[in-house]
């Protein structure tokens, strides 16, 4: 066991999956000699060399792009965006070409590749650093996505991505990657995609977040828990697949459900899971299902990124709020 | 000043067999070969001709014509080497054939067969439809080429439309900053569905692109199979060493876009006759039978043979059973998500959720 930070976490679980396989290498903007700007690739290319760590040029449809190629050519490549929000320049070769070359190809070909890149508010970025995407590749189906929101699961998530026989979009919280230490498990280990963790159980209600959204919910949950609610507290951890089992056996036990996440409203994922416990669990609840989210905006500038990004208090409120609105 | 002209730039297309049939330049081709070419070239064109007219009675749906660029198809696959990967658009059913697709495929891809999208097992990309994506798909194999030491190069088939999109340029610029073993094939037909080469491009030319780059490249007269493949050839050994080339092949769409468009709304019936003479198969003939190479008895036998193989190819797409929407949905992820098996019960109508 290490203590380490999610960044500490990344680079780790990225040295050790490319000692284990020669075919992994690692691509993107300022990833080499820089280490990425957020040091995730650190130290890499000493290691490595610039055969397996690749400064690229500046074009994120190229690093993508080239990606498939070498995917289904056999490599494995682990592409870095630089941050969410410059992924509509590459938007074609994802949802386009590697979401959907499998289907493409009825299976003849696939694309084992993963897409790293940043995201989340509340570290003053400037503009198109910070957006929550997540639900535009929800929506193209043949990609994974994953929303680590700790360091352990980042390593094991990561891990288990680059294992992967499908594309996967590996979307870190710039805002938790230094926010705190855990104890980490050095030897390689893979948290299975598509399982959500239960981080606490209880009986009142199900709140339901993930990636950097979690930072806030667990403050929520604390002072929820102290204001005597007894809250089950889901991590999804990966948004597709989506771990419906585990949100449908929560809310039948709580008969509530409230949905955080960073990302705007309308159409997020949070919509997608009321629909879910709609279709599935409309008998077992006896409160509407509501959502605390970023406002339907482009993400906003520094000066109010704390009043548009799901606060504690936002989130406390719409809890007691579910709890006024219950039949039983 | 030193400044840098677009003016500047010559750019001499290379032709070695001209429009008469006359070879002016050189060529290596073994007499078998040359004949390879020509009957190569013949079946894609006796293939177009079928396909247009099973798209008009509806047995086929939406078919994009390759008549005119024959040569320029044909030429540029036939130099290519066995482990060398093709990446086509929907246009390229000459290149597909000679590099090993069977005429039923390009059937079953017209009809919407789920088994259209594998035009061969390794070797050749599905068809693409966006418009210069598979650039990029091209250079990420050769870069997966480069990096396992394997002698091979990978090509990347566009047309003079895709020159214009972005994915063109980063592939050409990833190509040759890193020294892929990749070619960039352009088939410049002169027109993007209804848009001439001159609204596309101010360019004089696209071979001179290549120069921005620091990369070879090279305009080459497309509907010359001759020019084209020495040149594929030479530009071959190039990007295996590393050199990648940017190959124009000045060519011309001599039918409409797409079975479903209508080219007399964008183009005169004037330059078209120009285009007639510079037949890439018309020459090609002559040329064979002013070697005796040829015989008119021969190109019988040679349609008749290839109406026979299409016709049983096209039997065979029009009896392959369709696959079901639950096959379908099996290939979006190595395994079907929970969602996806739902969906498949669902479809199936076994599903609870009815
Ligand atoms: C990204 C994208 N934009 C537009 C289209 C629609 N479209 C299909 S073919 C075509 C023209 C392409 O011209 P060119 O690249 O010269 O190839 P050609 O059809 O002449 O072989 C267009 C605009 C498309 N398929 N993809």
């Amino acid at each position: 066991m290490t203590e380490m930070t999610m960044i500490e976490a990344i680079n780790f679980t990225l040295r050790q999956e490319m000692e284990e396989d020669e075919n992994v290498l690692i691509l993107g903007e300022d990833i080499g000699r820089n280490g990425g700007v957020f040091r995730a690739t650190d130290g890499l290319i000493d290691t490595f060399g610039e055969r397996r760590v690749v400064d690229t040029p500046l074009a994120e449809s190229a690093i993508i792009g080239t990606a498939v190629g070498m995917a289904v050519r056999g490599l494995k490549p682990v592409a870095e965006i630089q941050f969410l929000g410059f992924i509509y320049e590459t938007m074609d070769q994802i949802a386009a070409q590697a979401a959907r070359i499998r289907f493409r190809s009825a299976g003849n070909y696939h694309a084992p590749m993963v897409i790293r890149a940043p995201y989340s508010g509340g570290v003053k970025t400037p503009e198109l650093h910070s957006d929550s995407l997540e639900a535009l590749f929800m929506h193209s189906a043949g990609i994974k996505v994953i929303m680590p929101s700790t360091p352990r699961d980042a390593k094991g998530l990561l891990s288990a991505a680059i294992a992967d026989p499908d594309p996967v979009l590996f979307l870190e919280p710039m805002k938790l990657y230094r926010a705190l230490r855990e104890n980490v498990e050095e030897k390689r280990f893979k948290i299975e995609v598509g399982k959500a963790n239960v981080v606490k159980e209880g009986s009142d209600i199900t709140l339901i977040s993930w990636g950097a959204a979690m930072a806030e919910t667990k403050k929520a949950v604390q002072m929820l828990e102290e204001n005597g609610y007894s809250i089950e507290l889901i991590d999804l951890r990966t948004i597709v697949p989506l771990d419906e089992e585990a949100i449908i056996d929560s809310v039948m036990k709580t008969s509530r459900c409230v949905i955080v996440h960073e990302a705007v409203k309308s159409a997020g994922v949070g919509a997608e899971i009321s629909a879910i416990i709609n279709e599935k669990a409309l008998f077992y609840i006896s409160a509407p299902v509501l959502r605390v989210t970023g406002y339907d905006s482009p993400y906003p500038v520094a000066t109010v990124e704390n009043d548009w990004i799901p606060s504690m208090d936002r989130i406390v409120r719409e809890v007691k709020h579910v709890w006024e609105l219950s039949l039983d | 000043m030193n400044w840098i002209e677009p003016n500047s730039i010559d750019v001499n297309p290379i032709q070695q067999l001209n429009e008469q049939g006359v070879l002016t330049g050189e060529t290596s081709i073994s007499d078998e070969d040359k004949l390879e070419v020509y009957k190569w070239m013949v079946k894609a064109r006796r293939f177009d001709e079928l396909a247009v007219k099973l798209q008009r009675q509806g047995r086929i749906g939406t078919y994009a014509p390759l008549i005119g660029q024959e040569a320029a198809q044909v030429g540029s696959a036939f130099a290519l080497g066995e482990k060398d990967w093709i990446f086509p658009s929907y246009r390229e059913v000459g290149a597909c054939f000679v590099r090993g697709t069977s005429p039923s495929s390009f059937f079953k891809y017209a009809m919407g067969h789920l088994h259209g999208g594998i035009l061969k097992e390794e070797g050749i990309f599905p068809v693409q439809i966006i418009i210069g994506a598979q650039a990029l798909h091209a250079t990420g194999s050769a870069w997966a080429d480069q990096y396992k030491t394997n002698d091979a190069v990978s090509v990347a088939y566009v047309g003079d439309g895709a020159t214009s999109q972005g994915d063109f340029h980063e592939a050409l610029n990833f190509a040759s900053v890193f020294q892929l073993p990749v070619i960039y094939f352009v088939q410049n037909n002169q027109w993007a569905i209804s848009v001439p080469y001159d609204k596309q491009t101010n360019s004089q030319s696209i071979a001179q692109k290549a120069l921005a780059y620091d990369m070879t490249g090279v305009q080459v007269d497309g509907n010359d199979a001759i020019a084209v493949y020495e040149t594929m050839k030479q530009a071959r050994s190039l990007a295996r060493d590393g050199k990648p080339v940017l190959i124009e092949a000045l060519t011309h769409r001599m039918g409409p876009h797409t079975t479903s468009d209508d080219p007399s709304k964008y183009r005169a019936k004037e330059g078209e006759e120009e285009w007639g003479d510079k037949d890439p198969i018309f020459r090609y003939r002559k040329w064979l039978e002013d070697m005796q190479l040829w015989s008119e008895e021969e190109e019988q036998d040679l349609n008749a043979s290839i109406e026979e193989e299409l016709k049983q190819a096209f039997n065979e797409a029009a009896e392959t059973t369709t696959a079901s929407l639950g096959d379908a949905l099996g290939h979006v992820y190595e395994k079907p998500t929970n969602r996806l098996k739902e969906q498949i019960l669902e479809w199936e109508g076994s599903g609870e959720s009815k």
